[in-house]
């Protein structure tokens, strides 16, 4: 295994991005690491700078404001970077998608690696979502 | 003014869990004044209402922002029910002693989740850990009865959806018991803290005339004195068959709306506890089908403040106009004096204390057609809702 992918699953750094959610989701991205699910036991950082970041965490539908910024945001992490889309607005448009400010869902601006779906998902879903990315990254089954 | 300074925050920052964009000019430490741009987070709400049946538009509007997730549909539903003739005649008081808890128990999440932030902002991020912590059996409480831990999906249009069964109810009392040590605790760690009195009072001041000027609402209009809540001022669900005490403070700083937050804790712990105990069995849900043709509006006291929705039908499944006013609309406008005239490190906390929600607050895009860029202020946003608002009553929209 590419040496960089393996150090990545070590301990994972993850930005958050939100993309004009509803903030439910950036709650509960929050909430991960209040003492109740605290994800940094599994070394799982929130970090302030996408610079120093080996996870992007996308919420919410992305607006014509919001597009440039996110793909900004990707092309300014460090490679390789896996993108998370969490939440239903983020995985699939759900009731945004005939909004005129909603030009395109996430998948269409950066590649998602991986999508957590739920209005909003549970905090035991995202960390099931992470933990079944470290398994892909690391290419066991 | 020739060494001025632009500090940019933002869109995203991590100072601020949503995107939106401050620029702070100053000089050397003292910030001498704030832009505020806007626009991040508007998905259309409004336009997206109308093509929608009235059941839909109260998922819709639920998803305005998921902390006042409860404030929003209500505030739809009561304009609904205005047009009906009234959410007393109209809804069967079980549903009016249901809609009143979740709404209570969602002001307690959220005044916790400030508290938390609040914490965070002025490095005491012990608060922060503590304030979430406490905040998990509310949220545990939400998921008991309404099936999830944030969007709530419980009031509808002549009712609420779900009951709250007589198997809750114990464990709901139990979780309000084991909150107000927890509030004790922040009462004591906060208001009597001599760091925090130190870091907090006599920042970002917001005297009562200016208060009244820029036309804030909600906690950060009673920490600068005015004396206004929607609970009290113009009842819905059972507030006025409660007994219960709104809560002032003369101040105007942070310090004072914090105070103001932690000490409407007590008074949501004793608004649920009542109902709990005076709620009425019977029906939840008065099986509206038809709504008629009008207007009406639905005002509530949301967490940050007044939450304003206005709906217009003609008769059909779809409301015609649907126009949303949210509390943080007004209340961040107020940054620019409250902000300006404190320093660079003030403006962090001062930001963050009108408890900002821009997902809630964004609605409408401008722009310039010659620049293509224009930047609005304040008084800008309001001139242009004035606007439409003459617009509408001539009949031209």
């Amino acid at each position: 295994m590419d040496l960089k992918l393996k150090a990545l699953t070590k301990s994972i750094w993850v930005f958050h991005a939100a993309t004009s959610p509803c903030n439910n989701c950036d709650i509960e991205v929050l909430d991960l690491l209040t003492p109740k699910y605290d994800v940094e036991r599994l070394g799982i950082v929130l970090v302030g700078s996408v610079r120093h970041a080996d996870a992007l965490l996308v919420t919410g539908v992305p607006n014509y404001k919001t597009r440039e910024r996110l793909k900004k945001l990707y092309e300014q992490a460090p490679k390789p970077c896996v993108v998370v889309a969490i939440g239903g607005c983020a995985c699939g448009r759900i009731i945004f998608q005939d909004s005129y400010n909603s030009p395109c869902p996430v998948d269409e601006v950066v590649p998602v690696d991986v999508y957590i779906p739920g209005c909003p998902p549970k905090p035991q879903a995202m960390i099931a979502g992470i933990a079944k990315l470290i398994k892909k990254v690391r290419g066991e089954k | 003014m020739s060494h001025k300074v632009i500090i940019p925050i933002g869109p995203y920052h991590p100072l601020q869990e949503e995107p939106e964009f401050f620029r702070l000019y100053t000089e050397g430490e003292k910030v001498v004044d704030i832009d505020i741009v806007i626009g991040y987070m508007h998905r259309g709400i409004e336009e997206l209402a109308e093509h929608k049946h009235f059941d839909q538009v109260a998922f819709l509007v639920e998803r305005i922002c998921g902390i006042c997730s409860s404030s929003h549909p209500y505030a739809f539903v009561l304009a609904v029910e205005d047009i009906m003739g009234g959410e007393q005649n109209v809804v069967p008081e079980r549903a009016l002693y249901i809609r009143t808890i979740v709404d209570e128990l969602q002001r307690l999440h959220s005044h916790l989740l400030w508290l938390g932030l609040a914490g965070h902002f002025i490095g005491y991020n012990t608060v922060w850990m503590w304030a979430w912590k406490y905040r998990e059996p509310i949220l545990e409480v939400f998921e008991m009865i309404c099936g999830n831990r944030n969007h709530y999906a419980m009031s509808k249009i002549g009712g609420v959806r779900r009951d709250i069964r007589d198997m809750d109810i114990p464990v709901l009392k139990k979780t309000m018991d084991d909150l107000v040590p927890a509030v004790d605790m922040f009462k004591g760690a906060v208001m009597d803290d001599p760091v925090i009195q130190a870091r907090l009072k006599g920042i970002g001041v917001l005297t009562r005339e200016q208060a009244i000027e820029w036309a804030v609402v909600g906690p950060t209009a009673r920490a600068s004195g005015v004396n206004i809540d929607i609970r009290r001022d113009d009842p819905y669900g059972v507030f006025d068959k409660i007994d219960w005490n709104v809560i002032v403070e003369k101040d105007g700083d942070v310090f004072a709306k914090t105070k103001v937050r932690i000490l409407e804790m007590y008074e949501s712990i004793n608004i649920i506890r009542q109902c709990l105990s005076k709620m009425p069995k019977g029906e939840i849900d008065a099986n509206i089908k038809d709504v008629p043709p009008g207007e009406g509006i639905g005002r509530v006291e949301a967490p940050r403040g007044e939450c304003f929705h206005y709906v217009k039908s003609d008769g059909t499944n779809r409301p015609i106009r649907h126009k949303i006013r949210a509390p943080s609309y007004m209340n961040v406008a107020s940054n620019k004096v409250a902000a300006v005239g404190g320093t660079i490190s003030d403006a962090a906390i001062t930001l963050a204390a009108v408890d900002p929600c821009y997902c809630c607050t964004e609605r409408l895009i401008v722009l310039d057609k010659a620049t293509d860029k224009k930047l609005m202020n304040g008084w800008d946003l309001i001139r242009l809702s004035q606007e439409k608002t003459k617009k509408m009553q001539e009949g031209r929209l």
